[in-house]
């Protein structure tokens, strides 16, 4: 079992402070920190790792000074960590960035293939959530998205529970799949002074572009076609409510339900 | 067995040129600190001196992260609204190799770090060591609060900050006096670099220390200070602990005071408050300096209390401090034995130089000085009174007014008393 963890360094949330002019993030008013999400996507990598054996590797894209991060992951048990660090990735936007993480695990997939990729489910400095789902589709692996839970692995298949407004789904998936994870998929560990010093030491593996042989128009601020018109909280959805049986029951009440609405 | 030569507990300036050094001659060294990284701990928004650090890494300021140079310290004696004030300019000091820079300690200790980690130290972030482990006498490790947290040494080298509980568990000194600390608070106050430039006078990227004495710690014994950075003015004050509690007055309404100064006030209105630190400084002096070595130990910088209080130096000492325990454990590493005999020379060395001769010089000052407030709330306004009286145009001649200076001066006391009580500060500093 190969489980890959992407993981990106934020400003520490609690701390930072935004431009009252720009309206950005001041990046430097707060220590960087690894995402909160990817944390637990980390610490839930290893816990199934210490289940069914096999290797974790954590990859991310970023400067130099996210070596940090992958240190700490490697601290929390990681077996590698590479940090994809390139001039051509400054001002990647959410779907450049995907491209490019998905070319580091394409890389890393060629020496050791991979089973399962985990990634938090968003960023806390963006918030967008789109980059796991971006990987998901150029992995060409099936996503499930708001993972609270891994239930089983077992012949190939994961089940997990995906978090949603008022409950939670049981959803069974194929390998190689992509999840993306709320925090309480696990709960965070206290590295031991021997698990420090291995991450004290460790080389972090550096790849730029060349190295996985990635196309730089997709890269970069020509690469993002991403602009940020106006940042707003969504307003919250309304109405809905969750089916409870098995999939014959909750199609049946379905058809019924619709059907009531067009009488 | 987890093995080194040297374990530093504390990624500080003191503990980061003791690992700088042991690493660059190939020595296995492990640094422990307790913060997110070096720096993160760090509330010193100070005064970095150029000749300790560059004595460690020649020419340093062409790489490390530093804000402006200093050009100009400036004294003020403040009153309620008046103030006398002298000081020193140079703009040989504007160029390299310079005199001493205001740093951020947060970015600069990281930085240094850095520079150890590429000499090949190891550091270990947010690791807590809670006590030497001694063995027959001598100290040969620390516990941490980590799982299989016991690391083994040659030596341990405490660099572990004002507190040392580690020096405190191993007997060296008992917990700090409030006379034998002070607390320092400051903020950070954003503002454009043009705008500092032109408010203290200064070129670009030039710098200039204010330190400030009398009204602006309310005569309590202690100073204020005023440095510049790049886009942040630094602005706190520092008082002896024990008086701190005395009067009663909160550590933030004694900034928000100093702020509010009407002569203060011009130098950093319209900046926003970005960042504020409160930290104990030792403050006790020569007297307060604990036993430095033991057997497999050696305590360094703040740990050891050196800080040079008058004169409000500390990061140079512990840098200074830092090497010179790092130079001793070299030559008790080709011998290979570690008790007090072999670790001696660094306390020899550190008597014989600056470090201890400067905290010697003063070694009465402050504790003259807090016995009796008169020197901060009697003749520290006198200064003014006198500057006040000396340059009014009243018409009254000026014979007159140079007798009525001194009868002010001295008359609040007492004449004997007061020429004795100078006589004998000016002796404690001598």
């Amino acid at each position: 079992m190969h489980i890959v963890v992407c993981i990106k360094q934020v400003p520490d949330a609690a701390q930072v402070k935004i431009d009252p002019i720009t309206n950005t993030l001041d990046r430097s008013s707060a220590p960087a920190i690894l995402n909160p999400y990817d944390e637990h996507a980390v610490e839930a990598a290893i816990a199934i790792k210490k289940q069914f054996g096999g290797k974790v590797s954590v990859i991310s894209m970023g400067p130099m000074m996210a070596k940090d991060i992958i240190k700490k992951c490697i601290s929390m048990g990681a077996d590698a960590g590479y940090l994809l660090s390139d001039r051509s990735f400054a001002g990647s936007d959410t779907l450049a960035t995907s491209y490019i993480l998905t070319m580091g695990i394409k890389k890393i997939m060629e020496a050791d293939p991979v089973d399962l990729v985990l990634c938090g489910k968003q960023a806390v400095d963006g918030d967008t959530a789109q980059v796991g789902p971006g990987i998901a589709r150029r992995l060409n692996f099936p996503v499930l998205t708001y993972v609270q839970k891994v239930e089983s692995i077992e012949a190939g298949t994961i089940i997990v529970q995906r978090k949603m407004d008022n409950g939670y789904e049981i959803v069974s998936c194929p390998l190689p799949c992509l999840l993306t994870v709320e925090k309480d998929i696990s709960e965070l560990g206290y590295a031991s002074l021997p698990e420090m010093i291995r991450a004290a030491k460790y080389d972090v593996i550096t790849w730029g572009v060349n190295i996985i042989a990635a196309d730089t128009t997709k890269m970069g601020l020509k690469g993002s076609p991403t602009s940020v018109r106006k940042i707003f909280a969504p307003e919250e959805r309304v109405g809905g409510e969750p089916l409870e049986g098995d999939i014959k029951t909750v199609t049946g009440i379905l058809v019924s339900k619709v059907m009531e609405k067009l009488s | 067995m987890n093995k080194y030569d040297v374990i530093i507990v504390g990624a500080g300036v003191a503990g980061l040129s003791a690992a700088y050094v042991l690493a660059k001659a190939g020595v296995n060294v492990v640094v422990l600190e307790r913060g997110l990284n070096p720096g993160s701990k760090n509330v010193m928004g100070g005064v970095l001196y150029r000749q300790m650090m560059e004595e460690l890494i020649p020419e340093f300021w062409k790489d490390a992260p530093l804000e402006r140079p200093i050009v100009e310290q400036r004294f003020w004696l403040m009153g309620k609204d008046a103030v006398t004030s002298g000081g020193y300019k140079d703009l040989e000091w504007s160029k390299p190799p310079y005199n001493n820079f205001t740093v951020f300690r947060g970015k600069f200790d990281a930085w240094f770090a850095s520079k150890c980690v590429e000499a090949g130290a190891l550091i270990i972030n947010e690791t807590v060591a809670v006590e030497c482990i001694v063995k027959e006498g001598k100290v040969v490790g620390v516990r941490t609060t980590r799982p299989d947290g016991d690391l083994y040494a040659n030596v341990v080298i405490l660099a572990d900050g004002v507190n040392s509980l580690l020096a405190r568990r191993l007997g060296f000194h008992k917990e700090w006096r409030p006379s034998q600390v002070a607390l320092a608070i400051m903020e950070q106050i954003k503002l454009p670099a043009l705008t500092i430039e032109e408010r203290f006078n200064v070129a670009s990227g030039q710098g200039v220390t204010i330190e400030l004495y009398g009204d602006a710690t309310l005569g309590m014994m202690g100073t204020a200070f005023i440095y510049t950075n790049k886009e942040h003015v630094s602005i706190g004050c520092g008082t002896l602990l024990s008086q701190l509690s005395q009067s009663k007055i909160t550590p933030y309404d004694l900034l928000d005071r100093l702020k509010q100064h009407p002569l203060v006030e011009p130098l950093i209105k319209g900046g926003e408050a970005v960042e504020y630190y409160a930290h104990l400084i030792p403050e006790g002096g020569y007297h307060s300096v604990p036993k430095l070595v033991g057997n497999g130990v050696m305590i360094i910088g703040d740990a050891a209390q050196l800080v040079n209080g008058i004169h409000r130096e500390g990061s140079n000492l512990a840098m200074t401090s830092g090497r010179l325990a790092a130079e001793a454990y070299l030559i008790a590493h080709r011998v290979g034995d570690f008790d007090e005999r072999m670790l001696s020379p660094y306390a020899v060395a550190i008597t014989e130089s600056y470090v201890i001769k400067d905290l010697k010089k003063y070694k009465n000052a402050t504790h003259i000085m807090e016995k009796n407030p008169a020197y901060f709330n009697t003749y520290l306004p006198a200064v003014n009174e006198a500057a006040k009286e000396f340059l009014s145009v009243d018409g009254r001649p000026k014979r007159s007014k140079q007798w009525l200076i001194l009868k002010r001066f001295f008359g609040h006391r007492g004449w004997f008393r007061s020429l004795w009580e100078i006589i004998k500060l000016g002796r404690s500093m001598k």
